[in-house]
């Protein structure tokens, strides 16, 4: 996985996902202190996310590998949101 | 899924069989931050009829053969959304209506 910001939303009406009532958010990847990276991508969100949440995203195929997203167009899903990130003990990010 | 603007059409006549009769659309990869081109082009298999000028997003890899439209194609890269409108922080950034 890897970390992302949710920097906004991504509304879609004419789709080939084949999902009802999904939720597409902006997302900017981040490093591991929450700073952004200049590269954004879509994600479905998963958990109900909020705007500059800090949050896990998992990529590729194992993306159709939840009840919601199973057999869907799906290659980038928020699987969770972080609330802390401790690197060699030192805290380098905190919701 | 990334983002990017249909910047023109494919022919491609001689193709492998089950490829026929299928949309391929050029595609420009969008830097969202400034909604500009990357210059940074591919090919992918519309699944949603999109049109140029439209900015769409798409999947990749396997998740590419798992809509209707691509199901059990050689595809890698297929379009799955049309983007009617970009919010921001809090900012409208594109809407398809009017291009911003």
């Amino acid at each position: 996985m890897i970390f992302g910001r949710v920097a906004g939303t991504v509304i879609s009406r004419e789709k080939a996902d084949k999902l009802t009532g999904a939720r597409y958010r902006l997302i900017e990847k981040c490093d591991q202190k929450g700073t952004e990276l200049n590269d954004f991508l879509v994600a479905l969100d998963m958990v109900n996310s909020s705007e500059n949440d800090v949050v896990l995203l998992a990529q590729g195929s194992s993306c159709s590998w939840t009840d919601i997203t199973k057999n869907k167009a799906v290659d980038a899903i928020i699987v969770g949101i972080v609330d802390l990130i401790d690197e060699k003990g030192k805290l380098t990010y905190k919701r | 899924m990334l983002i990017a603007r249909v910047s023109g059409t494919i022919v491609a006549t001689q193709k492998t069989e089950n490829l026929s009769g299928m949309k391929l659309l050029l595609l420009e990869k969008l830097d969202v931050a400034t909604m500009k081109g990357k210059n940074d082009f591919l090919v992918a298999l519309d699944a949603v009829g999109a049109n140029v000028g439209e900015v769409v997003f798409y999947v990749t890899g396997s998740s590419a053969r798992l809509t209707d439209t691509s199901k059990g194609k050689p595809t890698d890269s297929t379009i799955t959304g049309i983007v009617d409108n970009i919010e921001k922080e809090g900012q409208l950034i594109y809407r398809k209506s009017e291009e911003i």
